[in-house]
């Protein structure tokens, strides 16, 4: 006998549950806490979706309790659409149920493992059915259901089906029990997780129930629900060879310019021709008969001819308005920005970034910036180092937006960066869906977002730093130079030395000051004028004055003003310079010194020192 | 109180006085010349420190920090250190009062926001000071806060106190507890002496058994109490005596890394007041021990090095001061065996080892007797 003939008799089918069952670590499943986590993920991300598909505002309910040592009960309530009675088996019995496998949206779940894999994972450790209540109406009955997989075969085995009392309007109930063990205080925990689905799903309530029977609530923070993805086409950017290839050999179209049409986004007629012309084939081209060569042409036309972006329906972003708001609510902070970048497109998929900075508050200074990753609204708790986004954190230079960053890694300050992925794709490293892969795209967009919201966070601390040092100073002139100058004055036994033109320095100041010595029977009288600023000021000084003056120099233009005569230079000082206005007074200094202040006009006050400045 | 003696004390506190003020007088001439009121410092880090070749000792290098009215904190120092002169000329100086360095720090309670917040501020000021005006805090008349150790021997000195002249003979005319030394030891004139050497030790322990196995009387030596690390006062007339009646000097402490840290701030001067390293440090200084070598030689009783020990030792071995081929191998020795040893261990050999045979047995070895 051949040998391979020899083989074949060995060779079976392997069960998919069977599978699983031997390879549980890489749905998420390892360690008592991760396999906790694990469930409580797949269930809310679960009753959110279904929630979110109907309209409904959720309210979702977690409950955990202690069975035995090393068993734990989890129990989670939503007031989503319910199950009908006939999938109920099938959606938590069976692996690789589900209706969003073959969809182009996005979505928590995607495969249809989830669920179902948490049901095997409870069965295999505590060998006890889930037990279901699912109601679709407030006049229907409830069904309650208790399941079994067959691990053989993939398929639900019942062991109860019967109609109960169940007071509520609509919803689910899951009850499934579990070798699990409940961890607090950690970053990968059941009430993190929660707490971070809290910040990215706002519309939603979400009560918690801990083992010791603390009763934490989630509150929602809007009642907005969020954009309703819609199902789209393909985009033509970015897609496989192979696949188009597949795409046209089972086409419905028998004309290439059709076959675009209809099984593609974003091209219309035009766009059609337009990539048949730049592939250089006949629209009228029967899909099934393009060769290889030919698929390769059309498959470059894709990314020379012009096509839109894909369009944003099928993508539900979270909004900059509700980033803001959902870690308003968790974290006490000082400052959020938040953006939602411009959907673009990775290996044909949709996809956009949202990304939010939270600063100051009661965050630490010393620790690292916690880091929140969302990929659909499903918080990201584990493999933190091999995910995009983290690798897009460190690609940063946080330095320029005034964080530290040791090492060129994750900056230190009292910050929480928060990255949210969505997509009708999202390319994770691995099954157990905990990192997203690094794909060239998503990192570039990621790093767009960061830098929007870092260039806004380094402009508020520049801010808060401006309103410190303008703090500072005016605490050194207004306090404590007064009493320097004071001081020594008294240990010197001499008047206290005029603090105006250091004030001036400090401020970078226009600084005037009006000298007087007497000269016979009157006075000589300069006005000293200095620039410590760093641009070029131009101002008219004002003498007002009871009397007419004597020489001059430079010459005043002169006005009366009823008894007064006005005395008007015009001056203009660079950046240093210093200029002086002499004239001769019949007056002793006495009375010179009793002379009102020296008045400016065309400056502002804050940039003028010794002198009252005016607006005319 | 004689007359010369009291013009010395006036004419050196006028001086202290103008020296005093001239810095008051530099702020007031920098406002009247329109310049942000400043002070210029040498910087006060390890970074800063450098061996001066002509007096051995180690002292602060060029690079300079400057205290300006611009910020906040600097004018605030600026007007700390205004009080704080005016204090020193007004109130102590002019009336021949002075104060402790704890004294200082609580007078300022009464300066508003020109108060320091803790001690170790106004006694960092007083440093200042002493650096910008190149006097000490003995010429401000400020003391610290504990006196110095003692000293015991044949020798006869003149201290001239508030109250008048005293002398006494440092070993008849003292009891057994030695001659208190003052805060300010300027004030001590050397009578007589009939000594060969000083031995500087660092455990009160030790000096009494040194007193009464009558070590002093039978090598005519000065002992002087360490007390710990050194206060100025005590460095000082270490350095006095060695200096003006050209005593040698040497000095015992523990066989520990902290001891060799003791020895090194008699010797060579300490990093925190390096800008008195030349009044202070005496190069001439001898390590007697307790050597690493030691602990081997005569088998000593021994504790084991902790782990602040072993990195006192390794920090050691980087510092300038310790960088000699004599010191590299102690410190390596000592990491090797890893032990250290107290001066008392040599009790373990009987009371009178340390005496008959240990401390003979070093100085002949040191060429000291």
């Amino acid at each position: 006998m051949v040998i391979a003939d020899e083989l074949a008799k060995k060779q079976k089918a392997i069960s998919i549950a069977e599978f699983f069952e031997k390879n549980r670590q890489i749905l998420g499943f390892d360690s008592g806490t991760r396999s906790l986590l694990t469930s409580v993920k797949e269930a809310v991300d679960n009753s959110l979706d279904a929630c979110e598909e109907s309209g409904i505002l959720p309210d979702i309910f977690i409950k955990l309790e202690n069975t035995s040592k090393t068993n734990l009960t989890l129990i989670v309530e939503d007031n989503g659409p319910g199950i009908v009675r006939e999938q109920i088996p099938r959606v938590f019995a069976k692996l690789l149920y589900g209706s969003r496998f073959h969809a182009v949206k996005q979505s928590r779940g995607q495969q249809g493992i989830g669920i179902s894999a948490t049901v095997l994972y409870s069965q295999l450790t505590s060998g006890r059915p889930v037990k279901i209540i699912s109601k679709i109406d407030r006049d229907a009955p409830a069904h309650y259901f208790e399941l079994l997989i067959n691990t053989q075969t993939n398929e639900p085995e019942i062991l109860k089906d019967k109609i109960v009392e169940w007071d509520r309007l609509r919803g689910t109930r899951i009850e499934l029990e579990m070798e699990a063990s409940y961890a607090k205080g950690r970053r990968q925990s059941v009430y993190e997780y929660l707490k971070d689905t809290a910040i990215v799903n706002p519309h939603a309530r979400i009560t918690f129930i801990e083992p010791d029977n603390n009763q934490v609530i989630f509150d929602r923070a809007t009642d907005k629900q969020p954009l309703q993805a819609v199902e789209i086409l393909p985009h033509p950017h970015g897609i496989e060879l192979g696949t188009l290839m597949k795409m046209l050999r089972y086409s419905e179209s028998d004309k290439l310019e059709s076959f675009l049409r209809t099984s593609f986004s974003r091209i219309g007629a035009k766009t059609a021709i337009d990539i048949c012309t730049k592939a250089g084939i006949s629209p009228e081209t029967d899909p099934k008969n393009i060769a290889l060569d030919e698929a390769k042409r059309l498959h470059e036309a894709f990314k020379r001819a012009k096509i839109l972006a894909p369009s944003t329906d099928c993508l539900s972003p979270i909004t900059e308005e509700l980033i803001r708001k959902g870690v308003g609510k968790e974290h006490i902070v000082d400052f959020i920005e938040t953006t939602t970048r411009p959907a673009s497109v990775h290996n044909g998929h949709p996809f956009l970034v949202e990304a939010g900075i939270a600063y100051g508050g009661k965050l630490s200074k010393e620790d690292k910036v916690e880091i929140l990753r969302f990929a659909n609204r499903v918080p990201l708790l584990y493999q933190q180092g091999a995910c995009a986004i983290t690798h897009a954190i460190e690609n940063l230079s946080w330095r320029t937006y005034s964080l530290n960053q040791p090492g060129g890694s994750i900056p230190i300050g009292p910050a929480i960066i928060l990255v949210h992925v969505a997509s009708t794709h999202i390319p994770f490293t691995s099954e157990s869906k905990e990192a997203i892969a690094d794909v060239p795209e998503i990192i570039a967009e990621v790093e767009l977002a960061l830098k929007d919201v870092a260039r806004r966070l380094k402009l508020y601390l520049s801010r808060q730093d401006n309103l410190e040092k303008r703090r500072e100073k005016e605490e050194v002139i207004n306090v404590l130079l007064p009493r320097i100058a004071k001081k020594v004055g008294e240990i010197l036994e001499r008047p206290t030395p005029d603090i105006g033109p250091i004030v001036a320095k400090i401020m970078k100041n226009v600084f005037c000051q009006r000298v007087i010595n007497q000269n016979g029977n009157g006075c000589e009288v300069e006005i000293r004028l200095k620039n410590h600023g760093d641009s070029t000021h131009h101002f008219n000084v004002h003498e007002s004055l009871p009397c007419s003056i004597g020489s001059p120099s430079p010459a005043p233009k002169i006005i009366p003003v009823g008894t007064q005569i006005d005395h008007v230079w015009k001056i203009s000082l660079k950046p240093g310079e210093q200029k002086a206005i002499m004239y001769q007074i019949e007056m002793n200094a006495d009375e010179a010194a009793k002379l009102p202040q020296l008045v400016v006009e065309g400056i502002e006050s804050e940039l003028i020192t010794g002198a009252k400045a005016v607006n005319v | 109180m004689n007359e010369t003696e009291l013009t010395n004390k006036q004419i050196r506190d006028s001086l202290s006085k103008t020296t005093l003020k001239k810095l008051i007088y530099d702020f007031y001439d920098q406002f009247e010349s329109e310049t942000i009121p400043h002070i210029t410092l040498p910087s006060r880090t390890k970074k800063n420190i450098e061996l001066n070749t002509d007096s051995d000792v180690w002292v602060y290098g060029d690079s300079e920090s400057m205290r300006s009215a611009k910020t906040v904190k600097g004018a605030t120092q600026l007007l700390k250190t205004s009080h704080v002169v005016e204090l020193l000329m007004k109130g102590h100086l002019d009336q021949n009062r002075s104060s402790t360095l704890r004294e200082l720090y609580y007078i300022s309670e009464n300066w508003d926001i020109a108060k320091f917040n803790e001690q170790s501020e106004s006694d960092h000021l007083i440093e200042d000071l002493e650096i910008i005006t190149g006097l000490q805090r003995e010429d401000f008349h400020v003391r610290p806060e504990e006196n110095g150790a003692t000293l015991y021997g044949p020798i006869k000195i003149k201290e001239l106190t508030k109250r008048g002249d005293r002398t006494m003979h440092c070993q008849d005319e003292v009891g057994e507890a030695g001659y208190q030394i003052p805060y300010n030891v300027e004030t001590i004139k050397f009578v007589e002496h009939d000594a060969k050497f000083i031995i500087a030790i660092e455990t009160g322990g030790m000096q009494d058994r040194l007193i009464e196995n009558g070590f002093d009387e039978k090598y005519d030596a000065i002992l002087v109490h360490l007390k710990g690390q050194p206060a100025r006062s005590t460095r000082r007339i270490i350095k006095r005596m060695n200096e003006e009646l050209k005593l040698p000097v040497v000095v015992f402490t523990d066989g520990d890394p902290w001891s060799f840290r003791i020895y090194a701030s008699v010797a060579y001067g300490a990093i925190k007041s390096a800008h008195l390293s030349e009044f202070m440090a005496t190069p001439a200084a001898k390590f007697i021990g307790v050597q690493a070598t030691d602990i081997v030689e005569y088998e000593l009783s021994t504790d084991k090095l902790n782990d602040q020990d072993i990195k006192a030792l390794e920090s050691e071995l980087t510092d300038p001061r310790f960088d000699t081929p004599y010191w590299k191998d102690q410190i390596n020795l000592m990491l090797k065996i890893g032990k250290k040893a107290e001066q008392q261990a040599f009790a373990g050999k009987g009371l009178d080892y340390v005496t008959d045979k240990y401390l003979p047995e070093r100085l002949t070895e040191m060429g000291v007797i």
